[in-house]
């Protein structure tokens, strides 16, 4: 079963004026398990849109919109955020850590909202997360007192503590320096051979040749589509470190 | 979600603004501590009115002469003259109900021992009215009836009369000088501390009635006549039937208006509570009033926080927060915050009470109910005024809150 499956998506917004735009016009998009997509375009093409409409958080106005098999367009908004508690992990550009929050509270904060009780030891399985993306020591720090680099692992760690079935990421790397985004990029490869499905927004060229597959977005429709060969994110860091 | 980790939450962001927090609850702080305190204050002022009232004496009954009001103006209880020694007789002996009768012959002179004097209450009163007033002696004796009846020159001082005059020495077996005549002091009176109205009853000289009349100048008057029932049932009674009696001698008919009151002692502790009520009730509805502008204190920082923390309402709608989710966590917050303040408004407003009562000398007991009433009031303020917040707080859109800068 296809991760996520789109059928004629459209998104339409009133402006100011009273006109209405189309921020996305008939958008159709299968995400097997396992891909790792890099979803391209300028500012307006409509991928913010997509994201927010992907990461149950905006209903489309017309399509349909199969999560893992479920119908999202018909959840009304508490199953949305149970589906986003279930199924989604979010990492975004600017981190969206809890300021004055240790990492592992950060982590743990999914767990939270957690109604079926799929957590026996909340603070154990963070504490995991966290060692598996190379935190293990930056437990009790805050995010003030972590590199970017770091903090944004802290956000994969706390998208990924609730065992999603999608991945979403928008512009990871959008903050951060290039040997961090080479850094973060392959984390993400990482969970990509563990298998982790994942989206991610982003303008770089350079951020989409780590992904299996490019999208790109312009005017609210997707104007190419292809699978590309992954450089490894690994092999040019190592080529990078030994360089300098 | 569960309510545990709700309250942990509330208290983690009450730590991390632990400066902010302090002030947005100071509010609520003073207003449970000032009902605390009001309360206290209250209940002690009840208590110590009542055991003042007691002091009068047992089954009291006081007849004073004039209206207590007459054509709608108070003519002033006392100030007329129209209580004379026959309504004493006639009293004493027509009203069955009442144990004892005393007249009370009231004039105010300047008292002189030695070289010290001191202006002082002479009451002029017969052998029953110790037992009236249920008045004890410290030292000495009483006069007895033989003496009322002879006029003889003796008195009885209270404390405060005698210490100004003879210091701690016994005043009993000394002269005094009431209006120029020499009298004897035959006994000390216990000490009786002040009236309900805070008349210090202790500035007192007593005197047989008729040595007041015959052997002493100036302007008299009998400005009570006190009577004991036998019982708290004969009270009214003998309420009644004095006012007959009076009506008769005095011949005002059927219609004609009194000119003279009568009141028992609940009347009297009625009248004293009645104005302390009043004082207690205004002091609490201003303390209420200040709990109230703690509970507006809160809700404006609680407008403030929500906007700050836009961002982390976001964050907690996309990892799958509920509004509703959203919503119990700023009330529970404010729920928290105000319920602090209430447990430390308690301990200030004890501590208060506690202080004032040591430096009155009064009982004021802080009991559970005053507490757990100011307690609950700071939650529902909490509630009340959380609750705006809270809605602004799960109204926002998730992806409006994590765009906001």
């Amino acid at each position: 079963m296809a991760v996520v499956e789109i059928h004629g998506l459209t998104r339409e917004f009133q402006s100011g004026g009273g006109e209405v735009v189309r921020a996305l016009d008939g958008v159709d998009l299968v995400v097997e398990p396992g891909e790792m997509v890099a979803i391209m375009g300028t500012s307006g093409s409509g991928k913010s849109t997509l994201l927010n409409i992907l990461g149950c958080l905006d209903r489309p106005s017309s399509g349909t919109y199969r999560l893992s098999g479920v119908a999202v367009e018909t959840l009304d908004e508490n199953a949305l955020a149970d589906l986003r508690n279930q199924r989604l992990g979010f990492v975004f550009q600017g981190f969206n850590l809890l300021h004055r929050t240790s990492a592992l509270e950060n982590v743990m904060l999914p767990m939270l909202y957690d109604r079926q009780g799929r957590f026996k030891d909340p603070e154990a399985l963070a504490r995991a997360v966290l060692t598996r993306v190379g935190l293990g020591n930056r437990l009790d720090h805050t995010p003030n007192e972590l590199s970017g680099g770091q903090q944004q692992r802290v956000a994969v760690a706390r998208a990924l503590v609730t065992g999603p079935d999608l991945l979403l990421a928008d512009e990871p790397t959008g903050n951060l320096d290039s040997h961090t985004t080479l850094d973060v990029m392959a984390l993400f490869q990482a969970l990509h051979d563990e298998g982790m499905t994942q989206l991610i927004v982003t303008h770089e060229d350079e951020v989409a040749s780590y992904c299996t597959r490019a999208i790109v977005l312009r005017d609210g429709r997707i104007v190419q589509d292809q699978a590309i060969t992954p450089r490894s994110a690994a092999d040019d860091l190592a080529h990078k470190a030994s360089a300098s | 979600m569960n309510k545990l980790a709700l309250v942990r939450i509330a208290l983690g962001s009450i730590r991390r603004n632990a400066g902010r927090s302090l002030l947005t609850i100071l509010g609520v702080v003073i207003g449970v501590g000032s009902v605390v305190v009001m309360v206290a204050i209250g209940q002690g002022a009840r208590a110590e009115i009542a055991a003042r009232v007691a002091s009068l004496g047992t089954n009291l009954v006081v007849v004073t002469p004039g209206a207590l009001n007459r054509s709608g103006v108070s003519a002033g209880a006392g100030s007329t003259d129209t209580l004379t020694l026959d309504d004493v007789e006639v009293i004493e002996r027509e009203v069955y109900g009442a144990m004892a009768v005393s007249p009370v012959v009231a004039s105010g002179t300047l008292a002189v021992a030695g070289n010290a004097n001191w202006r002082t209450a002479i009451q002029g009163v017969n052998d029953d009215w110790f037992n009236i007033r249920s008045w004890s002696v410290s030292s000495g004796r009483t006069f007895d009836a033989n003496e009322v009846r002879a006029a003889r020159k003796v008195c009885l001082l209270g404390v405060t009369v005698a210490e100004a005059l003879f210091g701690a020495d016994d005043p009993v077996g000394r002269e005094v000088r009431l209006r120029g005549i020499p009298v004897e002091v035959i006994g000390l009176l216990a000490r009786k501390g002040p009236t309900a109205e805070g008349n210090d009853q202790d500035d007192i000289a007593i005197l047989p009635y008729t040595t007041v009349r015959q052997r002493m100048a100036g302007r008299q008057y009998i400005a009570q006549i006190l009577l004991r029932a036998n019982s708290e049932d004969d009270v009214s009674d003998v309420m009644v039937d004095t006012a007959q009696i009076l009506r008769e001698t005095h011949r005002l008919g059927a219609r004609g208006e009194a000119d003279f009151t009568i009141r028992d002692q609940r009347q009297i502790a009625e009248a004293s509570r009645g104005t302390t009520d009043v004082m207690t009730t205004l002091l609490s509805a201003v303390a209420s009033v200040s709990l109230v502008v703690g509970g507006i204190g809160i809700m404006n920082i609680m407008l403030v926080s929500v906007t700050e923390r836009t961002r982390e309402i976001g964050i907690r709608r996309a990892v799958g927060a509920r509004r509703s989710d959203v919503l119990a966590q700023f009330l529970v917050e404010a729920v928290v915050l105000s319920g602090l303040g209430g447990v430390l408004g308690a301990i200030g407003g004890a501590a208060m009470a506690s202080a004032v009562g040591a430096l009155t000398g009064w009982s004021t007991p802080v009991t559970a109910s005053s507490l757990s009433i100011a307690m609950g009031f700071s939650g529902f303020i909490g509630v009340f005024f959380g609750w705006y917040p809270a809605r602004r707080a799960a109204a926002l859109d998730p992806i409006d809150a994590l765009r906001h800068a």
